[in-house]
C-alpha cells in the first residue's frame, strides 16, 4: 500500500513530536523509528526530516545540542520541551478527531465499511 | 573503483553548494548517510551499493535545497534562490523595467514641480503630495515584478488611490498643522502600502513580513549610497560649471528631483537583484551601530534621569527625541531581521536589551513630559500626533524588551520576539493612517 502524499507530510510533525516525546533522539534514529512505528508503509525522503526538525525548532517545541557519543560522530540531538508537550498534545486531540469522524463514517449505519473492506 | 570516502567527500561538497543548506545542515546529513550506509553494508551490500542506495533515499538535492530553503527563509534571502517550484522565476535582469519605472516617476516629479511652479513659488499641496508622486510607482513596480492577478493590482493600488483623494480633498487652513502632519506621515502610510505588492499579497505570513522589514533596511542603504553619490556628482558639477558662468541652480531643480524620484525604484531593484553586495554589509553596519546606540542612548537615559526633562524640553526636542526612538526600533527590527533565529542568545541580543530598555526608559520620560503639557495646554494637533507615536512606540518596545529580556534568560524562544514584531507592523501602519485621515477632520483642519 501506498500512503498519499499529502497525508504522509499531514502526520509527520505529530509523529515526530510524539517520537521525541519518548526521550531525545537524533536524525537517522528518529527515522529508524517512524519505519519500525509504521511498518515500513510510511515512506518518506530521508532529508526531508531536517528542514521538519529544525522548524521545530524554531518554533521552540525542541531544543537542540551537538554531541559527540563516545564511539561515532559529531551529530545534532534533538529534545522536546514543554511548549512541544504541549503542541503535541494538540496536535494528537485534532488527529483523534479526525480518526473518530472516519470510524463513525465507516462503521456507522449504512457506512462503507464492507465497501471498503472489499475494495 | 573510488573510495568511500572520497565519494562521500565528493556528495558532500555538492550539498554544501546546494542553496539555503548551511554546513551544520550538511554535517548532519552527512551523519545520517554514514548511519545508512553501515546499516546497509551489515545487510550485506557492498560499500559502493551501500553509498547508491544511501545517497537516494535522501532525496535529490534540488528538492532538499528547496525545503531546506523555505525553512530557513532568511539564507534564502542571502543567497537568493532563483526559480523555485511555487514563485515564477524573478527576471534576474529586468533593468528595462526597472528604467521605465524609474523614469517614470522622475516624469511625474517634474511634472508636478512645473505645475507648482517651484522653486518660484512653494505650494503646500507639492508637499504634502510628494510621496504619492513617487510611491504608486513602487507599488506598481513591485506588482509587475510579482506577476500579481488584477484582484492584486486592486488591492495595490486602491489604498494609494483613497490616499491621493484624501490628502488632496481635505480642505486644509493656511499654515496648517494638520498639513504638516499629513505631510510627514503619507510616507509611512504609502511605504506600507507598498508592502502588498512586495509581499505578493501574502500579507498574513510573518515570514514575508520580515522579509519586507529586510527589504526596507536595505533599501534604505542603497538609497542613502545613491544619494551621496548623486550629491558628490552635483557638487563637481557645480564647480565645474559655475566659473563658465551656468546658472547651477537651474540645473539642479531638474536633476535633483528627478534622481531623488528614480532612485527610490533603482534602490529597490538593487535590493532584489544585488543581494549579494548589501548582505555583507548591512549585518556588519548593524554589528557598528547597534552598540554605539545602545551606549548613546543608555548615556541620555542616565543623563535625563537624573537632570530631568524639566525646563530645556520643548517642541524642537520633542522632535529629536521622537526621531531617536524610531532610528532606534529601525535598528533593532533590522538586526532582528538579519539574525538567525535559530541560534542562542550571544552579546549582540545583550546590546540591543540595553537599547531598548533605554530607549524605554526615554520614551517613558517623554510621555510623561508630555502629558504633563496637554494637561496644562490641551490637545493641539502635534501633541496629539506624537502622544500616539510614543504610545505605539512604548507598547512596542515595552513588548519587546519582556520577550527580549526572557529569550536572553532562556525562557522564551527568539521566534516569539520575531512574531511579536511582525504582528506588531500594522498597527504603525495603522496609526499613520489614522493621522492622515482622522485628525485634520478631527482639529478641523487647522
Amino acid at each position: 500500500m501506498r500512503i498519499d502524499k499529502d497525508l504522509v507530510a499531514a502526520s509527520a510533525t505529530p509523529l515526530v513530536l510524539a517520537i521525541l516525546a519518548e526521550g531525545e533522539s537524533y536524525g537517522y534514529a528518529i527515522l529508524k523509528r517512524v519505519r519500525a512505528l509504521s511498518g515500513g508503509e510510511l515512506e518518506w525522503t530521508d532529508g526531508m526530516l531536517y528542514p521538519l526538525l529544525h522548524r521545530l525548532r524554531r518554533l521552540g517545541y525542541v531544543t537542540t545540542e551537538w554531541r559527540t557519543p563516545p564511539e561515532g560522530r559529531r551529530r545534532q540531538y534533538y529534545m522536546l520541551n514543554n511548549d512541544g508537550r504541549a503542541a503535541l498534545a494538540e496536535r494528537r486531540r485534532q488527529w483523534e478527531a479526525v480518526t473518530r469522524a472516519l470510524n463513525n463514517v465507516w462503521r456507522g449505519p449504512g457506512g462503507l465499511l464492507t465497501a471498503v473492506g472489499e475494495a | 573503483m573510488e573510495s568511500l570516502e572520497s565519494q562521500i567527500a565528493e556528495w558532500r561538497a555538492y550539498v554544501a553548494s546546494a542553496p539555503g543548506i548551511n554546513g551544520h545542515d550538511v554535517d548532519e546529513l552527512e551523519d545520517h548517510l554514514r548511519h545508512q550506509i553501515a546499516e546497509l553494508n551489515a545487510a550485506g551490500l557492498t560499500a559502493d551499493e551501500g553509498f547508491l542506495i544511501a545517497v537516494k533515499r535522501l532525496g535529490d538535492v534540488d528538492g532538499l535545497s528547496r525545503e531546506f530553503a523555505r525553512e530557513h527563509s532568511g539564507r534564502l534571502w542571502k543567497q537568493l534562490l532563483v526559480g523555485s517550484d511555487e514563485e515564477p522565476a524573478r527576471r534576474p535582469t529586468g533593468w528595462f523595467e526597472t528604467l521605465a519605472f524609474a523614469v517614470a516617476a522622475a516624469v511625474v516629479v517634474q511634472v508636478a514641480r512645473l505645475a507648482g511652479d517651484f522653486p518660484d513659488e512653494e505650494p503646500n499641496w507639492l508637499f504634502r503630495n510628494g510621496s504619492l508622486f513617487v510611491l504608486p510607482f513602487l507599488a506598481g513596480y513591485f506588482a509587475r515584478r510579482r506577476q500579481l492577478n488584477t484582484r492584486g493590482w486592486v488591492l495595490s493600488l486602491a489604498p494609494l488611490a483613497v490616499a491621493a483623494l484624501v490628502v488632496n480633498l481635505y480642505p486644509y487652513d493656511a499654515d496648517s498643522a494638520t498639513e504638516a502632519l499629513v505631510a510627514l506621515h503619507l510616507p509611512v502610510v504609502l511605504w506600507f502600502a507598498v508592502a502588498y505588492p512586495y509581499m505578493g499579497g501574502t500579507v498574513g505570513s510573518h515570514e514575508r513580513r520580515m522579509d519586507f522589514v529586510r527589504f526596507t533596511g536595505e533599501w534604505f542603504i542603497y538609497y542613502v549610497l545613491i544619494a551621496l553619490g548623486g550629491g558628490v556628482l552635483m557638487g563637481l558639477t557645480a564647480a565645474i560649471l559655475e566659473p563658465t558662468g551656468v546658472d547651477v541652480e537651474r540645473i539642479a531643480v531638474w536633476v535633483l528631483p528627478s534622481g531623488a524620484a528614480g532612485a527610490v525604484i533603482v534602490a529597490a531593484w538593487l535590493v532584489e537583484s544585488k543581494q549579494r553586495v548589501v548582505e555583507n554589509m548591512a549585518p556588519v553596519l548593524t554589528m557598528l551601530f547597534t552598540p554605539l546606540f545602545a551606549v548613546m542612548l543608555a548615556g541620555a537615559a542616565v543623563v535625563y534621569a537624573a537632570t530631568g526633562l524639566g525646563e530645556t524640553f520643548d517642541r524642537d526636542l520633542l522632535t529629536v527625541f521622537d526621531a531617536l526612538l524610531v532610528v532606534v526600533l529601525a535598528l533593532v527590527l533590522y538586526g532582528m531581521s538579519a539574525r538567525d533565529p535559530s541560534t542562542s542568545p550571544d552579546w549582540m541580543d545583550r546590546i540591543q536589551l540595553v537599547a531598548i530598555v533605554s530607549a524605554l526608559v526615554l520614551d517613558v520620560m517623554v510621555l510623561g513630559s508630555m502629558i504633563a503639557r496637554i494637561g496644562e495646554f490641551g490637545f493641539t494637533p502635534n501633541r496629539t500626533a506624537a502622544l500616539g507615536l510614543n504610545l505605539v512606540l512604548l507598547v512596542n518596545l515595552a513588548g519587546a524588551g519582556w520577550l527580549s529580556a526572557r529569550f536572553l534568560m532562556g525562557r522564551s524562544r527568539f521566534h516569539r520576539l520575531e512574531r511579536w514584531q511582525t504582528t506588531y507592523l500594522p498597527v504603525f501602519a495603522l496609526w499613520a493612517a489614522m493621522v492622515v485621515v482622522f485628525l485634520p477632520p478631527v482639529f478641523g483642519f487647522s
